[in-house]
């Protein structure tokens, strides 16, 4: 018998009271229909004795104490899954509305997952080679990896997601797949990955959950979970690589909040709920390898920074649990360099023991010090210059500064080339090469005699001098 | 008695309305999964529980049963070479039982009670046992004997004893009656609730340094046995790096790394990197001495604040044993911010930015548990703590780190600037520093070299200087600056490059010796002195920077190798050579 439980005791923005329930547990799904014939969808978020808080996912627009018919599920958030996912366009709560029909799960998942046991984690090691430069050379893309991207509004970090996506080495397979949730971002955005999807001719291995801009807040918050559970399920059940991009989290951070002091819970910094960090980690940690499984899932997520702060609460707690970070510069996107990724802030934590002899190539690690050490250098030498004037450097500060633009014009502003890992170390050591020998500290001297080629120094010379003009 | 039932929930915390006969801080199971949690507040209406695990699913009108006790960890051998979570279920079983997600509700237990241990029972009948008293020792691992310890408040005489040979954690080994002829049985484990400190016989001074291999640590910020430090620091700055380099290399014999609060792919690493360390000291994998508590970011927040507790306690039945534990905890940061999400969830008025007004007394609280003791049995031991703190946006002025500062006395501060140019480890010399050094010179000046501290202090005062100078250079550029200054600025370089900044990845630089850190301070301060006489009869700097010595120095970490400390001389030599050639020119 289903029993219905008629009215509600008090309505709050998107949360709703309900008294007089038996057997509701928490954090379990509720069907409510609308006397008009709707229905909306809300989860228990607080139980009380007899009292249940329920979030309502569509929003409380239209609802009243007395219209509402309410049916308890028996279980919590729950998502459909089938190999038939892939190609499919659905809301943010994992529906369909594409319009091709329904899908035929073959399991039904808790979105809220359930932590990996570290002891069954595989540690990743395996690279992505993304074609990018900056990214292979400085901040290594691991497979397994969350390697979030900070950007700021108006920054070009949806092209470079899809650059990413284009390039990656992991797209030639065809085990590999994407899942792409967009939380809170606008229709043209959304737009704009779909056709870059499907210039890249991937469409078919697509999963998109689609919560605009203009869709419900609420429903936000179960977006990245309903589309991590989806890539659970193709990386372990299916063995699929699986590379989930989830844009924007700032909105998605906002959602919470809002959602949060609608609670009436005691905020922390900045007004985002105190449990934010547990909240982000509950969704970045769901990335990883499985020991005996065959696929893998690998984030990226895109964070704009409000302000470009990046010790704004969400860059910062994001900051702590991803694996390192790809952080644009709004001062290299304006001066058009594509992609503008500002060097020193970026990291990747893991690709140290995803580098070198065997992965990558023997003098990756040693050049990409040197190559932080002294564009860290440069902005030194550039500090400098901005109080004395470029001409009053030492020479071998002008020489810094000459390695410093060829670096940013070269390096790292590559625009939309492909370049092989080959490439991108012999160019990084092309350009070392412009410095004095003796500068180089931060590598040894065999792979010095080895790489260090200052034959091609005058014509990098002349390089930095063309680029002064 | 009646049956206590829940009556309401809000996340990780859960309530029963009305009397329950339950005490504070007791462990309870919770609901028909029985997860576990803890009482953390009683008043005649409602007594409240948190839950260490996920309570989705979980219904009003649930049971809520007692264990009995507070929360406990069980000591006994088989704690070494394991991996737990917060409360100390061991990870390795769980996934056998769970698979690779972890399931709720695995009640299993923290010692495997079908391994077997080789026991010489030490004790014969008629003997006395005191608390503490060592009544039977196992090799726990091939390099720790395991001794198994009276608990504190057990006394009584013996009665009988088991033959040696192999049992389980369960079997009595030894029964004794206490002085109202009551019978107890030892077996091979105890339990300890984890928020009591083990009791000590005294506490000693800490003048014995925890020797890390780190020259930034070992010559400028050195930490004692017994000691507590901690390393703040923004993301990336290589807080885990650093923690991971101590626990690999520091000269305790026990380590119990607790990462709290962290990434999952983190402590695979750290599974990994131990189990194929070999350690030096013993020949055999770290993993023989080292203990892990995994209680990733992902896996529930109560759990996560019990784990600072559950890996102290570990440590310090280690230290009764009589061994120096080292314990690393990477983030307190984190576990502070489970207070905070709990604290917000039994509606506290909250203190500084949301934290509890409690916070600081808690940090306290554990903080004071480290120190160097003499145990109940009459063994030394030590508990070094070394927590990592994780400020919201690199900013050290925030609660956790104020308060961590006011009670360990040494602070490792991480520097996102030293970070970006990829100056590892990242440790700030001008933020940082360390109360120990007087308690420790004496030991320095016996076991090292009498010179070394005033060789520490000549370093030191070099970077100062640097650092006052590059205020200067900032502004108008080094070529103004006089020659002797110019002579500052250089040999500070080769101190922070050369010295300071060190290579982990380098086979031999990972690692080196106080006596290699000794002779590397003195080489670097005679190329000062004599670079000095240079300067003061007027010869160029210019002319001293082209003879290669200064780069040359930069680069002995890795040109000297650690078993090959005659090369010293070569350099000093070579620097008398050629500073005298160009004096005499």
């Amino acid at each position: 018998m289903i029993l219905e439980h008629v009215g509600l005791s008090q309505i709050n923005g998107s949360l709703v009271v309900l008294d007089g329930v038996q057997n509701a547990s928490y954090d379990e799904m509720v069907v409510m229909k609308l006397t008009d014939g709707t229905q909306r969808v809300g989860r228990i978020v607080m139980i009380e004795g007899d009292k249940c808080v329920i979030q309502v996912f569509e929003g409380t627009t239209g609802f009243s104490l007395d219209n509402t018919r309410t049916t308890l599920s028996g279980h919590p958030m729950m998502v459909d899954l089938s190999p038939e996912i892939l190609g499919r366009t659905l809301d943010g709560l994992g529906r369909p509305i594409d319009g091709l029909g329904e899908i035929y799960p073959e399991f039904r998942r808790d979105v809220n997952g359930s932590p990996i046991n570290p002891v069954s984690r595989v540690y990743p090691r395996n690279y992505i080679r993304t074609g990018i430069s900056s990214i292979d050379a400085l901040a290594t893309l691991i497979r397994g990896q969350k390697l979030p991207i900070f950007s700021g509004s108006g920054m070009k970090h949806n092209e470079l997601a899809v650059q990413i996506v284009k390039q990656a080495d992991v797209s030639d397979g065809e085990d590999f797949a994407i899942v792409f949730a967009a939380m809170g971002v606008k229709n043209d955005v959304a737009d704009y990955f779909k056709k870059s999807f499907e210039a890249a001719n991937v469409m078919d291995r697509v999963v998109m959950l689609l919560n605009l801009a203009n869709d419900p807040i609420v429903e936000r918050i179960i977006t990245p979970r309903a589309a991590l559970t989806i890539a659970e399920y193709l990386a372990f059940d299916l063995g699929k690589n699986i590379l989930v991009i989830l844009t924007d989290m700032t909105s998605y951070c906002e959602a919470l909040r809002e959602f949060s002091s609608s609670k009436g819970e005691i905020p922390g910094r900045k007004g985002y709920p105190g449990y934010l960090y547990s909240d982000l980690a509950s969704l970045y940690e769901r990335a990883g390898i499985i020991e005996g499984r065959k696929g893998s899932v690998t984030q990226i997520p895109i964070l704009t920074m409000p302000g470009d702060d990046i010790t704004h609460p969400i860059p910062d707690l994001t900051g702590y649990i991803t694996e390192g970070q790809i952080v644009l510069d709004r001062g290299m996107d304006a001066t058009g360099v594509y992609p503008p990724v500002s060097v020193l802030p970026s990291l990747s934590r893991l690709m140290k023991d995803g580098i070198g002899a065997g992965y990558t190539r023997e003098d990756h690690n040693p050049l990409a010090n040197q190559l932080f050490a002294t564009y860290a250098r440069v902005q030194d030498a550039k500090a400098l210059a901005s109080v004395i004037g470029e001409e009053e450097l030492s020479a071998s500060d002008k020489r810094v500064m000459e390695f410093g633009r060829a670096f940013e014009q070269k390096f790292v502003g590559q625009g939309n080339t492909n370049r092989s890992i080959e490439e991108t170390l012999d160019l990084g050591w092309e350009l070392l090469s412009m410095l004095p020998r003796e500068e180089l500290d931060r590598v040894d001297q065999v792979m010095l005699d080895h790489y260090y080629k200052p034959q091609v120094n005058n014509a990098h010379r002349d390089l930095g001098t063309i680029l002064k003009k | 008695m009646a049956q206590n039932l829940i009556y309401s929930i809000n996340g990780p915390v859960v309530t029963i309305k009305g009397k329950t006969g339950l005490s504070m801080m007791e462990m309870v199971h919770v609901g028909n999964d029985h997860l576990v949690g803890e009482v953390i507040r009683m008043d005649e209406e409602l007594t409240t529980i948190q839950v260490y695990e996920e309570t989705s699913g979980l219904a009003p009108g649930e049971p809520v049963t007692t264990t009995g006790g507070p929360l406990c960890v069980t000591l006994g051998p088989g704690i070494l070479r394991n991996i737990y979570d917060g409360i100390q279920r061991p990870l390795p079983a769980l996934e056998k039982e769970s698979g690779p997600f972890i399931a709720r509700g695995c009640n299993i237990p923290s010692l495997d009670p079908d391994a077997k241990w080789d026991v010489t029972v030490t004790v014969k009948v008629g003997d006395k046992i005191v608390p503490g008293q060592i009544y039977a020792t196992c090799p726990e691992t091939p390099v720790i004997l395991h001794k198994c310890m009276a608990a504190p408040g057990v006394e009584g005489t013996v009665t009988w004893v088991a033959e040696n040979g192999s049992y389980t954690v369960n079997d009595t080994v030894v029964r004794i009656t206490d002085k109202n002829g009551n019978e107890r049985e030892l077996t091979l484990c105890q339990k300890w609730p984890i928020r009591r400190p083990r009791p000590v016989q005294t506490r000693m001074p800490a003048q014995r340094p925890l020797i890390t291999g780190m020259r930034v640590v070992d010559t400028m910020f050195p930490i004692a046995k017994g000691g507590a430090a901690a390393i703040p620091g923004g993301f990336g700055t290589g807080k885990t790096m650093t923690q991971h380099q101590l626990a690999k290399w520091c000269d305790a014999d026990i380590i119990i790394y607790v990462g709290c609060g962290e990434r999952g792919n983190e402590m695979t690493q750290a599974l990994t990197e131990f189990g194929e360390l070999i350690d030096p000291k013993t020949g055999r994998p770290l993993t023989d001495r080292t203990v892990l508590i995994a209680n990733t970011s992902n896996m529930p927040v109560a759990a996560r604040e019990a784990s600072i507790y559950t890996g102290i306690t570990l440590a310090e039945y280690y230290r009764d044993m009589g061994y120096h534990t080292a314990m690393m905890a990477d983030s307190t940061s984190r576990w502070a911010e489970a207070l905070r999400e709990i604290s917000g969830r039994l509606e506290e008025m909250p203190a500084d930015e949301g934290y509890p007004a409690y916070l600081p007394s808690r940090l306290a609280e554990f903080y004071e548990r480290a120190g160097y003791v003499r145990a109940l049995n009459g063994e030394e031991g030590s508990v070094t703590v070394i927590g990592a703190v994780s400020p919201p946006g690199a900013d050290f002025s925030e609660p956790v780190t104020q308060n961590t500062k006011r009670f360990t006395r040494c602070f490792w501060a991480l520097d996102k600037a030293l970070a970006y140019a990829r100056h590892y480890p990242a440790i700030n010399w001008n933020t940082s520093y360390t109360e120990y050094i007087t308690d420790l010179a004496p030991w320095y000046y016996d076991n090292v070299g009498p010179d070394f501290l005033s060789c520490r202090e000549q370093i030191a005062s070099l970077l100062l200087q640097e650092t006052s100078l590059m205020e200067i250079v900032k502004l108008i550029g080094s070529d103004v600056l006089p020659d002797d200054q110019k002579l500052v600025i250089e040999i500070a370089r080769v101190i922070r490059v050369g010295f300071l900044q060190q290579n982990f990845f380098h086979d031999q630089d990972t690692y080196v010796s106080l006596e290699k850190q000794l002779k590397m301070m003195k080489v670097i301060l005679h190329l000062y002195e004599k670079s000095q006489a240079l300067v003061a009869r007027q010869i160029p700097i210019s002319k001293l920077l082209r003879l290669g010595l200064f780069d040359k120095l930069v680069k002995m970490k890795y040109d000297i190798p650690n078993d090959k400390l005659e090369m010293f001389d070569e350099y000093t030599a070579e620097i008398d050579q050629k500073i005298g050639e160009l004096l005499r020119a």
